[in-house]
């Protein structure tokens, strides 16, 4: 045991070397209090003028602007053009759907002899939708599709974070210019919604 | 007698609150000031509703000491397995009581004469003069000192009693640092203190009211500069704070002397090491900014380089005097948290060697030059 060589450091083909300058401390202690207080005074500039001075984003008040063109967030249900559902209530969307989160009720209308079964509830459990959009694919209807909008969701409980027919029924796109959805109608005709 | 009574319970209130207010307001100037100097908001959710409404004040996330202070005073106060639980019971107080006691040899303020002051108590006060210290001692230096050494003693039996090889290393960590750069401290005031001959603080201010060289103020940052920076890099590095945080090094000793301790036992660490960087920022004002005063200002009230002079009533001196060292204060404390959020850590081994053949030498020649300068002038 007593062979034990004493522990010399390696040495690195690019071990860092400091002149005099760097070794004396203070002056490049002094560039970098420099370098955070000029960032701290920008920033607290900006922030007495009322801008923010900070990369970050308030989430649940305020969402990116920059999420990526492919990003399908949030469901939506088509309507007919006399305003009732597209949804024929088939439920392939809900069987499809790996997540389990489509839970649809089926209703039954006698007067609309081309569409006798139409949803009465309709409802997306947004905690557990995983976005892969596997009920788009599946709807034989076109009723539902999904947009680039995000479900503005945050919330403390996760019962509060489902949304329902109706809700997916007005949601209103601001911009998909791929397919033209039908415009909301102006005085829904016709039978009247349950 | 009755009289003094009531000034220094105001003067002790005064202080007390003081100290209290910076420990807190710091939690949050840290962590506000961490979040701007890095482009971040930094701590913003925390609020107090008003009762019945729905009224949110969240004042920039101003109550997050609110809810640490709360979260702390409920969290399970643990202990650990130790033999000597009393050593371990005693040590934050150790730590925290001392770095409390620094202050009452500082001077936050000029002469108060209370006669003078409020006219109707003129009668019952006389003509008495207060100066704004609690103790107005002689030996004003050499207690600092002997207070500001005894947190070593709680850090070392914080590390000893937790029963905790990681607590026992940063306790020899803290144990070697603060003895090591407890030296360079009194070293680097030892030139200042040939210059004012005194130690008394309240004499050091008083010095540092007049002029050198027909117009600069005879600040010690003026006649020292290079004292001043060494005692604020010892001075940091007495408190353990992040250039010089081995004693608790998260990433290697979890917490360093503290591990063992939680809840409010915890949370007196911390508070003290709030309070000593705004006892560190008293102190370095009072040494080397000229402490109270502002700029070419004494007692009686300014008396500029060309000769000009404007005369202030005592209400008006005593309210800059007051507000001139919490600004002062204020702006220092400010100052080593930009030096914390700026500066990585040393190692181990850098840490004593920065201090003894780095800092040290520099001590001792800053001292020879100063006596041989003192002495040259006469």
């Amino acid at each position: 045991m007593s062979s034990r060589k004493p522990y010399v450091r390696k040495q690195y083909w690019n071990e860092p070397t400091m002149g005099w300058y760097e070794r004396a401390y203070l002056p490049e202690i002094l560039r970098g209090l420099a370098i955070t207080s000029t960032v701290f005074l920008r920033n607290m500039f900006k922030w007495m003028t009322g801008r923010k001075g900070a990369l970050t984003t308030y989430y649940p008040e305020e969402t990116r602007w920059d999420y990526a063109a492919g990003n399908r967030g949030k469901h939506v249900l088509t309507r007919r053009a006399d305003g009732s559902p597209q949804c024929i209530a088939c439920n392939m969307c809900a069987t499809v759907c790996p997540a389990k989160v489509i839970e649809i009720d089926a209703g039954f209308d006698p007067a609309d002899a081309a569409h006798p079964k139409f949803p009465t509830r309709f409802e997306i459990d947004y905690s557990r939708c995983i976005f892969c959009g596997l009920c788009v694919e599946a709807c034989p209807e076109d009723a539902i599709r999904m947009l680039k909008e995000v479900p503005n969701l945050p919330s403390y409980d996760r019962s509060q974070m489902w949304i329902a027919r109706q809700e997916l029924l007005d949601w209103q796109p601001r911009d998909d210019v791929a397919k033209p959805y039908p415009a909301p109608p102006a005085a829904p005709a016709g039978r009247s919604q349950p | 007698m009755i009289q003094d009574l009531v000034v220094y319970l105001v003067f002790i209130t005064y202080a007390i609150s003081v100290l209290m207010g910076f420990g807190t307001i710091l939690t949050w100037v840290e962590r506000k000031q961490s979040a701007v100097m890095s482009d971040r908001i930094g701590a913003n959710r925390a609020y107090i509703r008003l009762p019945f409404t729905q009224i949110k004040l969240v004042w920039w996330g101003l109550f997050h000491g609110m809810a640490d202070g709360l979260k702390l005073l409920l969290k399970e106060d643990f202990k650990p397995k130790t033999y000597d639980w009393y050593a371990y019971m005693v040590a934050p107080w150790v730590v925290f009581v001392p770095v409390l006691l620094v202050f009452a040899v500082v001077p936050f303020g000029g002469v108060l004469i209370p006669g003078q002051l409020f006219p109707g108590l003129a009668g019952w006060f006389g003509d008495r003069a207060y100066p704004m210290q609690i103790a107005n001692l002689d030996a004003g230096l050499l207690i600092v000192f002997a207070f500001g050494g005894m947190t070593i003693i709680g850090a070392m039996l914080a590390g000893w009693s937790s029963a905790n090889k990681y607590s026992l290393l940063g306790a020899l960590r803290a144990g070697s640092q603060m003895i090591s750069y407890e030296l360079i401290m009194a070293m680097t005031l030892l030139g200042l203190i040939f210059i004012y001959g005194t130690i008394d603080l309240d004499e050091i201010v008083r010095y540092q009211s007049g002029v050198v060289l027909g117009f600069l103020p005879a600040w010690g940052v003026v006649l020292q500069p290079f004292a001043a920076t060494l005692f604020l890099t010892a001075a940091i590095a007495e408190n353990k704070r992040i250039p010089f945080d081995l004693p608790e090094a998260e990433s290697e000793l979890i917490a360093g002397y503290f591990t063992e301790y939680s809840g409010m036992k915890m949370g007196l660490f911390m508070f003290a090491e709030f309070i000593e960087i705004a006892i560190i920022a008293a102190l370095f004002t009072t040494l080397f900014l000229g402490g109270y005063n502002l700029p070419y200002m004494s007692d009686a009230g300014f008396v500029f380089p060309g000769g000009y002079q404007v005369e202030l009533s005592h209400g008006a001196v005593v309210v800059i005097q007051l507000v001139t060292f919490l600004a002062k204060v204020f702006v220092m404390c400010s100052f080593q948290i930009l030096i914390r959020w700026t500066l990585p850590r040393f190692r181990w081994d850098q840490v004593l060697r920065f201090a003894w053949k780095f800092m040290f030498p520099l001590a001792l020649a800053n001292l020879i030059v100063t006596v041989v300068f003192v002495w040259a002038l006469g």
